[in-house]
């Protein structure tokens, strides 16, 4: 029984690995095929001889006089100079379509260069090729051509030699380029992958998340808020930077604007944020820290928008006068353009948390000051309307993404389906049970991760190279996409494993959730958090130098159009190029986490 | 005297079915020492975290000084919590912070969560924190990692994050379990001192009866979830001491 299993087991094995063969086309004839062989040595010989660097060559002949025919009483005996190169014809005259052989002495070892014939017509004619050995010395028999005259006339060999060191060719100078924006694509798509990865790792931690639960009409208040936030926000930021260009057009005036608002804010922070918070607060102080805080916000808003300006104009300033140094300059205005397009977004995702945290607390009095038949009707109400508008929402996407143009479709019937959906957990669920929002968050972003990081940034680049373009920033956005993904379940995974205990102590003094993730969780989580960043660094580096065959710029799109025009020599120079940046970041990466850990 | 701290029919069950309290009553006065005794696995970590709701009690109430513990929403909780300091057996210190940041992290529940968020504390609270590591001994310590210090100094700079709360309850969670005898009584020391000098209510959990007989006023046993036992330490007769470990143990010291 048990060796029929084997032999099926096997006789499977056999089969699939048959296929396999089938499949992917394994030749072995081809392997051995005289013209594959000739292919195989052109590209390694190629790939053995990386066009990096060159010696600045010039042109030199050596001449020696030669009779076609033979004039009456034989040659004139020449006087031959020694010094330098020279080469000796015997016989010194022969007739036509006759042969001759040709000796070289004292060349340029190992050179190489054609021997021409040169008639007094003074059109040359090539006879052969000399190739000089090891001390500089060549031979080689050539036939002469059919050109009789009384004269002189000249056998002569060109050759190049080397003047001056050896020097980078312009491929090296551009392989140089080229693993140069490589590395600083990686340095970018890992920086703004960290910065993103980082909060989001937080939602991806179930013991932080798991904690985290809610009552419905919370939960349903903090979904209304959320889309009223963003657009408040939006429309908010975008008044407030129509309002403040005037000021932010004049350098004098942008700088002192930022400085006063700057103190502005300092004096407010001052006043907002006593040292010790009272108990109970009192109606009028919360109204009062509400306005303040509001104002402060605002200030904020004028202050980046300023900030933001203020670089692009000493950036722009800066640029042309830096020489050299000008990317310097440009950096700045690089910065502050992107802080400009940040604002109105920021501005939205803050407005939208702050509206949800307060909705949410909403929801929580509601909750505690409602009476039994207030909190059903409450609860469903709440989750209905939340449910409708959710829907709403995911209808009004669809409806863009496939511009479909039936409202019926794409609002009237989702938000009813939603309102549906909201009643039926209204239902179901007690206005004051406390359901797992935490939880939920979690498992999304999760799901939303995990579907990020299994397209790989290679195939991710071709979306980026079609909205910004072929070149390294669709690079830098693709692996920077890929890194947010993969890092932020990398460091979730992190927060998961780190110790509970001080999590605990801390929350037992009283400290809030955002208190306890400063003050336990992430001390605990910083020596891994930096390992991990090297690790993706080094990972990006390597996804960077291959990124350029799908359109993002740096080593492999130079590569990768070398290899098409089957330039291999230049193509070697930057696989090893690649090959050495790679491992020496892997050294170093390796070597700095070992430090941190 | 006033009761502090009132504990009406409290009762755990754990997701998994265990019932680690069960119906657990008991009153405790200001300035009381109490020491909660049992074996492990009896529900007395369960018990210490119910009353600060580090663990979610399943039904039951529980008053501190008048307030509903266990009805509180998250901001009366927070309020709550900061009069409750906690010592942990295993510390429970950030280890890569320094002393002074995890004496500090005492006043959380008190200071403008804006600035704490950048770790900035108010003059007075840092002189405070200097103040409390003096008082425990490891003054000139501030500055080092907490995991540079031995077992006793971590336990140590846990009582002065604990006093930092200016707490009117500590819960100690077998404070010394993981400490060698000798360090035991100094950390018990210090918990004495706290409760004598400070007026400070505390309930400690713990393991040894000698340590109960030294320093407790009163005695709370638990067996499996169950309170057996509620008097003074030297109440515990022969026979009650075999009710609360079990028939096979046998009394030492
Ligand atoms: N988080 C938990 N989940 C499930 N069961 C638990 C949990 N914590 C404790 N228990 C169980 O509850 C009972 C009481 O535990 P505990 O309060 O830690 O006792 P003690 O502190 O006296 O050793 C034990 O049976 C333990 O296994
Ligand atoms: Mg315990």
């Amino acid at each position: 029984m048990r060796t029929l299993l084997y032999t099926f087991a096997i006789i499977i094995g056999i089969i699939i690995y048959a296929y396999g063969f089938q499949v992917t086309q394994v030749d072995l004839d081809e392997l051995g095929s005289p013209t594959r062989q000739e292919s195989l040595r052109r590209i390694l010989r190629a790939l053995a001889r990386p066009d990096f660097i060159e010696y600045e060559k010039e042109e030199f002949q050596v001449e020696t006089p030669i009779y076609v025919p033979c004039p009456a009483g034989g040659a004139p005996a020449s006087a031959l100079d020694q010094s330098g190169p020279y080469m000796v014809v015997t016989p010194p005259c022969a007739e036509p379509e006759t042969e001759v052989s040709v000796e070289g002495f004292n060349f340029a070892p190992n050179t190489e260069g054609p021997l021409n014939f040169i008639p007094p017509s003074g059109v040359s004619l090539q006879l052969g090729r000399i190739a000089s050995d090891g001390s500089g010395h060549f031979a080689l028999t050539v036939k002469l051509r059919d050109r009789a005259s009384p004269e002189p006339q000249l056998l002569r060999a060109v050759t190049r030699r080397s003047i001056g060191g050896p020097r980078l060719s312009q491929n090296g100078i551009d392989t140089i380029d080229k693993i140069l924006e490589t590395v600083f694509m990686a340095l970018l798509a890992t920086t703004a992958g960290t910065i993103l990865a980082i909060p989001l790792s937080f939602f991806a931690a179930q013991n932080l998340m798991r904690t985290v639960t809610s009552p419905v009409p919370s939960i349903a208040l903090s979904i209304l808020a959320a889309p009223l936030g963003i657009l408040i926000g939006g429309q908010v930021a975008g008044w407030l930077i129509k309002l403040g260009l005037p000021l932010a057009s004049n350098l004098a005036a942008n700088g002192v604007g930022l400085i006063v608002i700057a103190l502005l804010l300092m004096a407010a922070m001052r006043w907002l944020a006593t040292p010790a918070e009272t108990d109970p607060k009192t109606a009028s102080g919360r109204l009062w820290q509400v306005g303040a805080l509001l104002l402060a916000s605002i200030g904020g808003i004028l202050l980046f928008l300023l900030l933001s300006n203020l670089a692009v104009n000493v950036g722009e300033l800066l640029t042309p006068r830096l020489g050299r140094m000008g990317f310097l300059g440009n950096f700045l205005t690089k910065l502050g353009e992107i802080l400009q397009l940040l604002i109105v977004p920021i501005c939205a995702l803050i407005t939208a948390g702050v509206l949800m945290n307060l909705a949410g607390q909403l929801g929580q009095k509601l909750v505690e000051r409602a009476t039994d038949q207030l909190g059903w009707l409450l609860n469903l109400l709440l989750a209905a309307l939340a449910g409708a508008v959710l829907f709403l929402l995911i209808g009004l996407a669809v409806e863009w993404l496939y511009e479909i143009r039936t409202p019926m479709n794409t609002r009237i019937i989702p938000a009813l389906v939603g309102a549906a959906a909201g009643l039926f957990i209204g239902l179901r669920t007690r206005y004051d049970d406390s359901l797992p929002v935490g939880l939920t968050i979690y498992s999304v972003t999760r799901t939303v991760l995990n579907a990020l990081r299994s397209i790989e940034a290679l195939i991710m680049v071709i979306v980026f190279a079609v909205w910004v373009g072929i070149g390294p920033f669709a690079g830098v956005l693709a692996l920077g996409l890929h890194t947010v993904a993969s890092l932020a379940k990398l460091y979730s995974e992190q927060v998961e494993s780190i110790m509970d205990g001080p999590l605990e102590a801390v929350l037992a003094t009283g400290a809030n959730r955002l208190q306890m993730i400063v003050y336990a969780v992430i001390p605990q989580i910083i020596p891994p958090y930096i390992s991990f960043t090297m690790y993706r660094w080094d990972i990006n580096v390597r996804m960077s130098t291959i990124i350029g065959f799908a359109g993002g710029g740096g080593i492999g799109f130079l590569l990768q159009q070398n290899i098409n025009l089957l330039n291999y020599r230049a193509a070697s120079a930057q696989i090893f190029a690649i090959a050495i940046v790679v491992s020496l970041m892997d050294y170093i990466s390796s070597a700095l986490r070992q430090r941190v850990v | 005297m006033t009761n502090l701290l009132q504990i009406e029919k409290l009762t755990k069950i754990y997701p998994n079915g265990v019932r680690a309290l069960d119906d657990v009553s008991f009153d405790v006065p200001k300035g009381q020492f109490v020491a909660v005794i049992g074996l492990s696995g009896s529900g007395k970590s369960t018990l210490l975290r119910c009353i600060n709701r580090l663990v979610e009690p399943t039904s039951g109430r529980v008053l501190f000084e008048g307030r509903n513990v266990t009805a509180a929403n998250d901001a009366e909780l927070r309020r709550i919590r900061r009069r409750i300091g906690m010592v942990f057996q295993h510390f429970n210190l950030v280890h890569r912070s320094t002393v002074l940041t995890n004496v500090l992290a005492g006043r959380l529940g008190y200071v403008s969560p804006f600035w704490s968020l950048v770790n900035r504390f108010p003059k007075e609270d840092v002189e405070k924190a200097h103040q409390q590591l003096a008082r425990v001994g490891l003054q000139g310590r501030a500055h080092n990692r907490a995991d540079a210090l031995s077992g006793g100094q971590q336990q140590r700079v846990g009582i002065a994050r604990a006093l930092m709360q200016d707490p009117t309850l500590i819960l100690a969670d077998e404070p010394v379990a993981s400490l060698d005898p000798v360090l035991a009584h100094s950390i018990m020391e210090h918990l004495e001192q706290i409760n004598r000098d400070d007026g400070v209510t505390v309930l400690c959990s713990l393991h040894f009866l000698d340590l109960v007989h030294q320093y407790a006023d009163r005695v709370v046993a638990l067996n499996e979830g169950k309170l057996m036992f509620d008097g003074l330490p030297t109440e515990i007769d022969d026979a009650m001491f075999k009710d609360i470990y079990g028939q096979e143990a046998k009394r030492v010291g």
